[in-house]
């Protein structure tokens, strides 16, 4: 492949993700109040487009209408910066995830990841770990007391959730015995799914991944009825949409993770058997991954309106006394049962 | 594993890009659509409807900076243990062995400060 055509390509790629994951943020919103309306036996949104289809657009159009309003005692660059870098990392996790495997085209293979870097994990972990300061950066700079706590609770939040995580991550690799992405993917077909062997490490990793989004049971930085709005009270137009937004990329991203991680990625037990041709088997792979993160983020929404909130002290001892010595125990015994099996 | 070169990386860049310009328009374009009404009230923090008192550059509980110390130093075991972990079939028993006495001389440290309450939240 020549490197014109090898950039074009990655291009239209990265666009095409970009887009995907923007329409599936912007939907998700939607059918977070349609499944909430399903669980209270409401109707939900209704009125914009036929069964409320529109609703999202109407608020993107809402939020750019508005007027921004930069608080006069706050830090201007930095309030405009933190939503910024909470928007921006959300958009650049997704370039390491393998979105099926590759299809054949006149004699060229385009693979349907953005890039196969051999330390995929790492770098979904990087950078989900430079999100944390745009919530940080932005609860700061409003110069508001609710929005002070709110950001420590969610900076105090997520890195504590982050090491369980990393943890449990181990053990997964150590199945694994690779950090890339692809690899992962590639190595479950038929019903070798991660989270056969992995059980404890997705729950670990399930219960971090809903922390780290901020996501109920974990909400506690934007709390509304203790802190208002949290990080975001002082945030208006766009800037409050970023930040709104950015949580449903992450969402949508980490349903991705997981399912890449623990569920087979674009893998399914019967897909072998058809007898499909390759390029069709692509496809169809791409199909089943997307059916993984819909679910898990039907699953996140479900949660939402099924458990209620945590005390800031039980979040952290869980996370804590809990989490930790758990996936800690969980990485001794995977080791030394893959050390016994193989002997 | 198989190696990476640099253009297995433009790729991030092109996504950094695409991603950088789209945060910076959206930013710029709500700036100009939305109208511009400003009042000294309307600039003021928000605080529950009641007048502002003072600012929010007050000390805060020391528990948030203990707790982010700790992930410091538990973040940095993390990432010593990822190249174990990755080779941890070739280095078989004794790596695993090896590995466990450094997790026991971290989880000694690990106790250590749970005993002396550095994540005790529902004191003071």
């Amino acid at each position: 492949m020549t490197l014109s055509l090898f950039i074009i390509y990655k291009a239209v790629l990265v666009i095409l993700v970009f887009l995907i994951s923007l329409v599936i943020a912007m939907y998700s919103t939607y059918a977070e109040r349609k499944v909430a309306a399903f669980m209270q036996d409401r109707i939900g949104p209704n009125r914009a487009g036929p069964f409320g289809l529109l609703q999202p657009v109407a608020d993107g159009v809402k939020m750019f209408m508005k007027e921004e309003i930069i608080p006069q005692v706050s830090n201007k660059f930095l309030f405009i910066l933190g939503p910024s870098v909470a928007m921006f990392t959300s958009c650049i996790t997704g370039a390491v995830i393998p979105w099926g495997t590759s299809l054949h085209i006149a004699g060229h293979d385009f693979a349907l990841q953005v890039t196969d870097i051999n330390i995929g994990i790492l770098y979904v972990m990087a950078v989900t770990s430079i999100g944390v300061y745009g919530i940080m950066i932005g609860g700061w700079a409003s110069n508001n007391k609710y929005s002070l706590l709110g950001a420590l609770r969610a900076s105090s939040q997520m890195i504590s959730y982050e090491v369980a995580m990393g943890l449990a991550i181990i053990a997964l690799v150590m199945t694994t015995g690779t950090l890339s992405l692809k690899g992962i993917a590639a190595a479950q077909t038929g019903w070798h799914w991660n989270i056969v062997y992995q059980p404890l490490g997705f729950l670990i990793f399930i219960i971090c991944a809903f922390a780290e989004t901020n996501r109920t049971p974990f909400d506690l930085p934007e709390s509304d009825s203790e802190l208002i709005g949290g990080y975001h009270t002082e945030y208006s137009s766009m800037k409050l949409g970023f930040y709104l937004f950015a949580e449903y990329i992450n969402m949508f991203i980490s349903s991705a993770i997981m399912s890449t991680l623990y569920f087979g990625g674009y893998n399914m037990p019967f897909i072998g058997r058809l007898g499909l041709s390759p390029n069709t088997m692509a496809i169809l792979g791409v199909v089943f991954l997307f059916a993984k993160i819909f679910f898990f983020i039907f699953f996140f929404m479900w949660v939402r309106w099924t458990i209620p909130r945590f005390r800031f002290d039980q979040l952290m001892n869980l996370g804590w006394k809990i989490l930790i010595p758990l996936s800690i125990f969980n990485m001794a015994i995977t080791g030394f049962i893959i050390l016994v099996l193989h002997k | 594993m198989d190696s990476n070169g640099p253009i297995d990386y433009l790729p991030i860049a092109i996504t950094v890009l695409v991603a950088g310009g789209f945060v910076v328009t959206t930013m710029f374009v709500s700036n100009i659509l939305g109208p511009k009404r400003k009042g000294k009230i309307k600039l003021d923090t928000f605080e529950c409807g009641i007048e502002s008192q003072g600012n929010a550059r007050i000390p805060f509980s020391i528990k948030y900076f203990l707790a982010a110390i700790l992930f410091v130093l538990f973040d940095v075991e993390v990432i010593f243990l990822y190249p174990w972990a990755v080779d941890f079939r070739k280095l078989g028993m004794d790596g695993f062995w090896e590995m466990i006495s450094y997790m026991g001389v971290i989880l000694i440290g690990f106790f250590y400060i749970l005993k002396k309450g550095a994540l005790k939240w529902d004191t003071d």
